[in-house]
């Protein structure tokens, strides 16, 4: 596996440039000539399918809920970053982009992190001429946040739904070229398989989820855009239907994986509360600007929080990282919460859990002003915990959120296969060892909306293909495996359901294995008993697994055994890759590599690389390539937050 | 109020596939904690169901947060069940008693056929917002966001509008099936910013048409739409499309 990064020549403001125009381009009226697959239609792959049906190109767009609206993107809630300046407060591009490469404690390539920061403006230039209402100010221009740790307001935001917006913006215009009929849209049809012919990206495998028809799609191209594997540990923030199906079926024909240890857990989740539990709520970072946190100085303590006196609480953000405060970055907040926590500190029933208070903010601006500002998380948290966080403080814990790593790409968003490119949370983008708060929809877009176009142009303009069709064998024999596979899950279920046990049994046990021994803090020792203990849970899951009804109809058993399947075998690189990745950097803390004050140490001799997994089959060690990250304009720096 | 555990009646439409007759059973279940969403309530059932061999109860959900209207269904013949502005996924099950009956059926309109169990068909919406729901702006080109001001008000009114999620429990529990809510709440945002002027009359235009093509039905003033609306969006939108609507006719 060769990683060429492709990053273009010139001093770093000017490398988009200089690509944009040494790219090849694709005549527009030769573009109606080819056809481009997008799997996904959440920020990233809609705005893609959007933006190159508008171009010109023929797409055919897929997704799993019966709507393109309803792709996860739509539950992000506090905001997006663009480096507009508007509040003239010291913002640039140059800012955004050290800010989020240094988020990222410096495992993400620079070029690629630059030209992010330089076309954020454009995303917002774009949402609002689709008539995304942002929130505004009272002379009527545009209001900004500041939001996860950054010391400038660059975010902007549409109340607390500030991804169903932008969501509901790039549907608008997806849905305006499947008007056109430009997109064909596909809904309720899941990825079970990518096509190859002659080594390149030809096409997919698809199962209708309601009739379990498998189907066979061709194209000049393939993107994914299918978002991020949270869900390998069960409990996670993510939607139900998030996987890494599409994206591990492309790794095991030749897709390097990156960075799959890199897993973010966000401080602010609704604590986990009964084992019948099947997902995990956030609550927006935002909430960090006015809340502050804390725990009972006693261990132990169990009386209800207004009853404890303020000598007695330990705001221990505030004290330990005096400028940063309540703000610190994601990774921060949450091993500092697990660290009270496992200090004995811990409140609620399961003793899993920090105050997150708005007493203050309360008294400072009264509670119309924090209403207006936090209005329906505070509903939201009503709604689940029957307590109201104007009157008690919050309880809060990490939980698994978002992936930085993903399919290995170039700078053009390329993976190791040629005519197959990832974008959005799929990708193993831009956010390093770490994201930022609101980065993560503002890449799904500048992938979407700004960068594939001229990726693709650029490879189709550069490639020869033959015309290929799906009546090319390659697409038969990728048809038939994927109906021998779903046989295979439905074998162990023929003799009835005794004695077996159910996908979200093996999928809670995966979950727990991993969020033990691969989740806010690993070692060595953990590591290596959570890859040893792995096989028995594949073993199980394939000898013993029971999943009622047939392939052949609407079977939602079925389709989460699928997804699990697939999770148990994607494990093992994540714990492989923590294992050999023995240094501490941002979300990734190695236990045996922490400076004195226990925060995550670097080693930039060691470890300033990405690691890319190649697969070597269904017997063969995973293999482990090296894209050595070279920083020509920033020096990377001991992340500080004190 | 503290968690406890109750024990319910649950009688459940089940339905083969889009061609079968569907008919109700009912199932028991106990040990239900008042601390879980109706969502995994059913989880819980299905798990059990799993474990006897039966097929367990086909039912849409994606995000469990409100926000993505994918859940559906109809609880007691309410759409999302007894808690105002709430969607079936944030419905908690301390919102029932111990030996309650529930009657758990899909959203029921001629627009949104059945799958399977509680799985719709909801479609006729997407082709609604195919028909002009959009402002009709390429990528690129656009100008500078803060080049047209607009008021904080109108933003938020527009925003209003805007969290409609979709989900279809507007025509749900209309008794004529209309899907005017869901239509009026696109039309009345992109009608409230300036962004939306340039096509304002041709959209007004042609979703209301695809509206009546896809077979909703038409607005009585019954308000049903909006007491069960999980977002809260209020019937003034309507009222607002029909404005647009006649003045787009007039003109035209
Ligand atoms: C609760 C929450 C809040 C967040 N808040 C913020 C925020 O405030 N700011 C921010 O920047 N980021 C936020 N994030 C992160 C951000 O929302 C996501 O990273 C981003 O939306 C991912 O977008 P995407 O387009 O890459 O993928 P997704 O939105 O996950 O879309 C994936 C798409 O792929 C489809 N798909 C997947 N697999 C298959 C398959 N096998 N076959 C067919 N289709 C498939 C799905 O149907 C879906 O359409 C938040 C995340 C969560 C969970
Ligand atoms: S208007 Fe309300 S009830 Fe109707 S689809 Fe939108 S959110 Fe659902
Ligand atoms: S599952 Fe998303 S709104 Fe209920």
């Amino acid at each position: 596996m060769e990683l060429k990064s492709n990053v273009p020549e010139g001093p770093l403001a000017e490398k988009w440039d200089n690509h944009r125009f040494s790219s090849k381009l694709v005549n527009p009226a030769n573009r109606r000539k080819y056809s481009i697959i997008v799997v996904g239609t959440g920020l990233a792959g809609a705005s893609a399918s959007a933006t190159l049906a508008e171009q010109g190109y023929e797409v055919e767009t897929f997704c799993i809920q019966d709507s393109p609206r309803r792709a996860h993107s739509i539950a992000a809630q506090g905001g997006i970053n663009a480096a507009k300046n508007y509040q003239n407060d010291g913002d640039s591009i140059q800012r955004l982009f050290y800010d989020t490469i240094k988020g990222g404690d410096f495992r993400s390539r620079e070029a690629n992190v630059y030209r992010l920061a330089q076309v954020s403006n454009s995303i917002i230039d774009q949402c609002v001429a689709q008539g995304v209402p942002f929130a505004r100010e009272y002379g009527g221009t545009l209001a900004n946040r500041s939001f996860g740790g950054a010391q400038v307001s660059r975010t902007f935001y549409a109340r607390g739904q500030t991804g169903q917006q932008l969501l509901l913006g790039a549907y608008s215009a997806l849905a305006r070229q499947i008007k056109t009929g430009k997109v064909t849209m596909h809904t309720r049809k899941e990825m079970m398989e990518l096509v190859l012919v002659d080594g390149k990206a030809r096409g997919i495998v698809t199962r209708d989820i309601i009739t379990g028809k498998l189907e066979t799609y061709s194209a000049d191209a393939v993107i994914l855009a299918t978002g991020g594997y949270g869900n390998a540990y069960f409990l996670s923030t993510n939607a139900m239907a998030s996987n890494v199906t599409a994206a591990w079926r492309a790794h095991k024909k030749g897709a390097g994986f990156a960075n799959p240890c890199f897993i973010q857990i966000h401080p602010t989740c609704i604590p986990v509360h009964g084992s019948f539990q099947s997902k995990l709520t956030l609550m927006s970072e935002s909430l960090r600007n006015d809340g502050r946190v804390w725990v009972p100085k006693k261990p132990g303590d169990t009386r209800r929080p207004g009853s404890i006196p303020e000598n007695e609480r330990d705001y221990y953000l505030e004290s330990k990282y005096p400028s940063f405060g309540n703000l610190v970055p994601r990774d921060v907040a949450s091993r500092n919460a697990k660290e009270q926590c496992d200090d004995g500190k811990g409140v609620g029933t399961t003793n899993l859990a920090v105050y997150l208070d708005f007493a203050e903010a309360i008294s400072r601006d009264g509670e119309a002003t924090i209403l207006k500002k936090y209005g329906n998380l505070f509903q939201m948290y009503e709604k689940i915990t029957d307590s109201n966080p104007l009157h008690e403080p919050m309880m809060i814990y990490p939980a698994v959120h978002y992936t930085m790593g993903g399919l290995w790409v170039d700078y053009n968003l390329m993976t190791t296969i040629p005519g197959l490119f990832a974008i959005g949370e799929c990708n193993f983008s831009d956010h390093g060892a770490n994201r930022l708060g609101a980065s993560a929809l503002m890449q799904g877009l500048a992938d979407g909306y700004f960068i594939i176009g001229t990726s693709i142009a650029g490879y189709l303009g550069s490639t020869e293909q033959d015309i290929v069709d799906n009546g090319h064998k390659q697409f038969s024999d990728a048809k038939k495996s994927v109906q021998d596979r779903i046989a295979k899950l439905l074998r162990s279920s023929e003799g009835g359901p005794a004695g077996k046990l159910t996908v979200d049994e093996i999928h809670k046990e995966l979950g727990l294995l991993l969020w033990d021994h691969c989740g806010m803090a690993r070692n060595k020792e953990g590591l290596e008993k959570a890859l040893a203990e792995l096989p028995a849970i594949q073993k199980k899951f394939w000898d013993n697994v029971y999943i009622p009804g047939t392939g052949e109809e609407l079977n939602q058993s079925l389709e989460r055994a699928g997804r699990l399947a697939d999770f148990l075998e994607f494990a093992e690189i994540m714990i492989l890759d923590a294992l050999d990745r023995a240094e501490s950097c941002g979300c990734h803390l190695r236990e045996e590599s922490q400076t004195e004050e226990h925060e995550a140490k670097r080693d930039d001799a060691g470890y300033s690389h990405v690691a890319v997994w190649e697969y070597q089959g269904e017997d063969g060690v995973p293999k482990l390539h090296k894209e050595q990250l070279l920083f020509e304009t920033v020096t990377p720096s001991q992340r500080s937050y004190k | 109020m503290p968690t406890t555990n109750i024990t319910l009646s649950l009688e459940i439409w089940r339905q083969k596939d889009s061609k079968a007759k569907g008919d109700f059973e009912t199932y028991k279940l106990s040990n239900i904690s008042t601390d879980m969403s109706f969502l995994e309530m059913l989880d819980v059932l299905n798990e059990q169901l799993t474990r006897e061999g039966s097929d367990p109860v086909a039912f849409d959900h994606d995000c469990r947060e409100g926000i993505c209207g994918m859940c559906a269904a109809v609880i007691n013949g309410i759409a999302h069940g007894p808690e105002p502005e709430t969607t079936l996924c944030q419905l908690h099950m301390r919102h029932f008693d111990d030996g309650d009956t529930l009657v758990i059926e899909p959203f029921r309109s001629r627009a949104f056929p059945i799958h399977k169990d509680l799985v719709i068909d909801r479609s006729s919406l997407d082709r609604i917002i195919q028909a002009g729901g959009y402002t009709s702006v390429n990528t690129g080109g656009t100008p500078d966001g803060n080049s047209t001001p607009i008021p904080s008000a109108t933003a938020e009114l527009a925003m209003d509008a805007a969290s409609c999620i979709g989900c279809g429990a507007c025509v749900a529990s209309c008794p004529n099936s209309a899907a005017m809510l869901f239509t009026g709440a696109k039309i009345s945002q992109l009608s409230l910013l300036p962004q939306g002027q340039p096509e304002r009359k041709e959209r007004a235009m042609a979703m209301v048409t695809a509206m009546d093509k896809e077979g909703f039905g038409n607005c009585t003033n019954e308000r049903e739409c909006e007491a069960v609306c999980p977002q809260g969006i209020s019937i003034r939108h309507i009222a607002r499309m029909n404005r647009e609507f006649v003045k787009a006719s007039f003109f035209a």
